[in-house]
């Protein structure tokens, strides 16, 4: 392919660098202020973000008056790494890609940033939750905006950082704290794999420049390539939460709310998705390193939507829902030309409904005290009617409801998932359809369990009212389910908006055509397995399908308070997240925790023995021949003199033998 | 007279001087038992002088007089030390500084 010539950018484009440099800003006035900034800290990382925003805007807006062949263009900010033969440069892509996921990441951003003004109102570490926020926009944008692998990477560990810290922003509960751990440790794997990458395209090309990698690539050899894109795949494995890492993202919902929504929903998990995107041309030579990528999204948008179905944490629900989503957007780009534009679509909708989900979550949460438990929960529709309508339009895209956000945009992954010639079209395009059902049957539970039905918190109330009142014990379940602060529900009604029109618009404006400087041509399929015109009705007959089953499992009986025991083997096994854990404590942390202690058996016996037998044996020699000095003086004497007969006579024996 | 009687003479005594170092309890005997020996050496030193007619020996000998003047000294200020504390001048009964 014939890269796109690119130029220097002017106007507001050259600016480009505040960015990520004003919520970097935020962040650094946040933490270094102190307590002095408790009062207008989160005022300031709300406007950091926002500015961001509209300098995106702008840009955007000037970038849409270029012809399309001029849409790519570079800022060059100054020489970061000069040393021998690896040069990096410090500088800004400016492209229709960079620039989409800019707007995302403010946007959706800004409107977190809001609603967590709210949210936080009475956290006494609200300065320290937004300076961290306010880094992670800025680590993120640094990730999308790079023109180079090692900025790619520094915004990249940024934003591991960032999550390792949200993630654990309740430093008290030890489970919050194992999560972030947990977390970091998961995605340094992934990170180890970029890692490897970028060298191999270093050694392969002596340059990590976007543009004179993605011009040259055709020069390495083909299994090199292959392993670049494999080692791609699994940085974005680590970072996008996909089999078989996806195990850290449910237990990231220990961060705040809004934490779920800005990094685990909308921004940071998307980030595998950019770096295959951006990738591409890399991509684009590989087959066999696409059908991996097509594979590892089907299984984890499968695994994501089995396990969803049968968690009662409403936070961990939807962790599993963008999972499995974010499944379809490595798909969509595992299957190449025809559908890079495609995930980046579904990235967008998807930012838009999942964030709404997540902060309407967290208004439920609020409302019921920090409870997640939806067994808990029930009949909130009429308590809190602007979260359950907002909550609801967003679950109605999710479930790709006809001419919501997520219909436009799921729809058309499945179709060219069905669209790729032999087995794969059957296999990719069967299981995605499949999981669209599962995600409609997973969805509408916890639609009914949360806001319809019978309003079970209040049995809570009237048992803990029996309670002893002066012990506190029910303080955890004295509910009095209410609307949000206007701060919260803004955000929402703005995200909820975004859900029902965002993928019509984008749609319809011709993101495809938008993006294809970036992304290439979107290649339309002919053939495949089915016919195009027959697989909306299918998803369409599937979801409805989900959501029927659904109505009839859950809707129409009561739900018990207290999680039915046994269950049949696939539930249990969904319950303990398709064994991902076990299965990595038993392949990676038993035998990892088996090395170390042969390992310290090893030391202690081994070296140290070594050592100190050496020791212990000098010792206990030492101890015997100090026998000798008996304080007698007169034998000293004769040693003495011994000593001298004997060296004389040595002498004069060697002197006339 | 030949310089080989000198040498036996000189033998003798450093023979005599180490016979009493092992045997002798006194710490005084002991030390003069040392002198003996040391003046035994001094007597090989001169005479190796006379027999190779250089002065390097002659030298020598004045070197471990010197020495030997300065060790009385010391030893004798020892000894008294000893004494004083302990009353007693065996060279035995000092065994305190052993294992």
């Amino acid at each position: 392919m014939t890269a796109p010539p690119i130029e220097m950018a002017s106007g507001v484009g050259s600016l480009a660098w505040l960015l990520f440099v004003l919520p970097a800003l935020g962040a650094l006035i946040n933490l270094l202020a102190g307590r002095r900034a408790n009062a207008w800290g989160h005022w300031l990382g709300v406007g950091t973000v926002v500015a961001s925003f509209v300098l995106g805007l702008l840009i955007f807006f000037e970038t849409l008056g270029l012809d399309p062949e001029q849409r790519s263009r570079e800022v060059s900010l100054f020489s970061w790494i000069a040393s021998g033969s690896l040069n990096v440069d410090f500088g800004i892509r400016l492209d229709p890609l960079s620039l989409t996921f800019v707007l995302l990441i403010t946007g959706v951003g800004s409107l977190i940033h809001i609603y967590s003004v709210g949210y936080m109102s009475h956290d006494p570490g609200r300065r320290r939750f937004f300076a961290q926020l306010n880094l992670f926009v800025a680590a993120m944008l640094l990730l999308v905006l790079g023109n180079n692998f090692v900025m790619l990477y520094l915004g990249w560990e940024g934003v591991g950082l960032a999550s390792f810290l949200l993630i654990g922003f309740y430093q008290d509960r030890p489970a919050a704290a194992t999560a972030a751990k947990k977390a970091f440790l998961m995605n340094r794997v992934g990170d180890v794999g970029l890692a490897i990458a970028i060298f191999l395209i270093w050694l392969e090309l002596g340059s990590l420049q976007y543009a004179e990698v993605f011009a040259r690539i055709g020069e390495v050899p083909s299994g090199t390539v292959l392993a670049i894109t494999l080692l791609l795949l699994l940085g974005a494995c680590g970072k996008s939460g996909q089999f078989p890492l996806q195990s850290w993202l449910p237990d990231a919902m220990e961060g705040p709310t809004p934490v779920s929504a800005l990094i685990h929903a909308a921004t940071m998990v998307t980030a595998g998705v950019y770096l295959i995107a951006r990738t591409h041309p890399i991509y684009d030579l590989t087959e066999t390193g696409r059908l991996v990528v097509a594979l590892v999204g089907v299984i984890t948008l499968l695994i994501g939507a089995v396990i969803g179905c049968a968690y009662d944490d409403i936070k961990k629900v939807l962790a599993y829902s963008t999972v499995s989503q974010i499944g379809y957007m490595i798909l969509a780009v595992g299957l190449g030309p025809a559908g890079y534009a495609l995930g980046i679509f579904h990235l967008l909708t998807h930012g838009f409904f999942k964030a709404g989900l997540f902060l309407g979550a967290g208004s439920v949460m609020h409302a019921m005290n920090d409870d997640v438990n939806m067994r808990h929960f029930g009949g909130l529709a009429r308590r809190m009617p602007i979260t359950f309508v907002t909550f609801g339009l967003g679950y109605l895209a999710l479930i790709g409801f006809p001419f919501l956000s997520g219909y436009f945009s799921k729809d058309a992954i499945i179709e060219a998932a069905f669209g790729q010639e032999g087995w794969q079209g059957w296999v990719f395009g069967g299981a995605a359809t499949l999981a669209a059902g599962l995600t409609a049957f997973y969805m509408t539970r916890l639609m009914i369990m949360t806001f319809f039905g019978q309003e079970r918190w209040k049995d809570f109330n009237a048992a803990a009212s029996t309670l002893d009142p002066a012990s506190g014990s029910s303080a955890g379940h004295d509910y009095h389910p209410h609307e949000s602060p206007v701060s919260m529900t803004a955000p929402m009604i703005v995200l909820a908006v975004g859900s029902v029109f965002g993928g019509f618009v984008l749609y319809s404006i011709g993101l495809y055509e938008w993006l294809a400087p970036s992304l290439g041509e979107l290649q339309e399929l002919e053939g495949g397995a089915l016919p195009h015109a027959l697989v909306p009705w299918l998803v369409v007959a599937f979801s409805a399908l989900g959501v029927l089953v659904a109505y009839l499992l859950v809707g129409r009986r009561p739900t018990p308070v207290q999680r039915p025991e046994p269950v049949s083997l696939p539930v249990r096994a969904a319950r303990r997240d398709l064994y991902a854990n076990a299965i990595n404590e038993t392949l990676i942390e038993r035998p990892g925790i088996w090395l170390t202690r042969a390992l310290v058996f090893v030391d202690n016996r081994g070296v140290d023995g070594v050592v100190n037998g050496l020791a212990a044996g000098l010792g206990g020699s030492s101890g015997r021949l100090r026998r000798l000095q008996t304080g007698f003086v007169r034998s000293y004497a004769l040693s003495m003199l011994g000593g001298s007969v004997f060296v004389v006579a040595a002498l004069l024996a060697v002197r006339f033998a | 007279m030949s310089p080989t009687n000198y040498l036996l003479l000189s033998g003798l005594l450093f023979t005599v001087g180490a016979v009493g170092v092992l045997v002798r309890r006194n710490a005084i005997v002991v030390f003069m038992c040392i002198e003996l020996m040391l003046n035994a050496v001094n007597l090989s030193l001169v005479t190796f002088a006379r027999i190779n007619g250089t002065l390097d020996g002659q030298v020598m000998a004045f070197f471990v007089m010197v020495v030997a003047a300065a060790e009385v000294v010391v030893g004798l200020a020892i000894i008294m030390s000893i004494f004083r504390t302990r009353r007693s001048s065996s060279v035995d009964d000092a065994n305190l500084l052993k294992y």
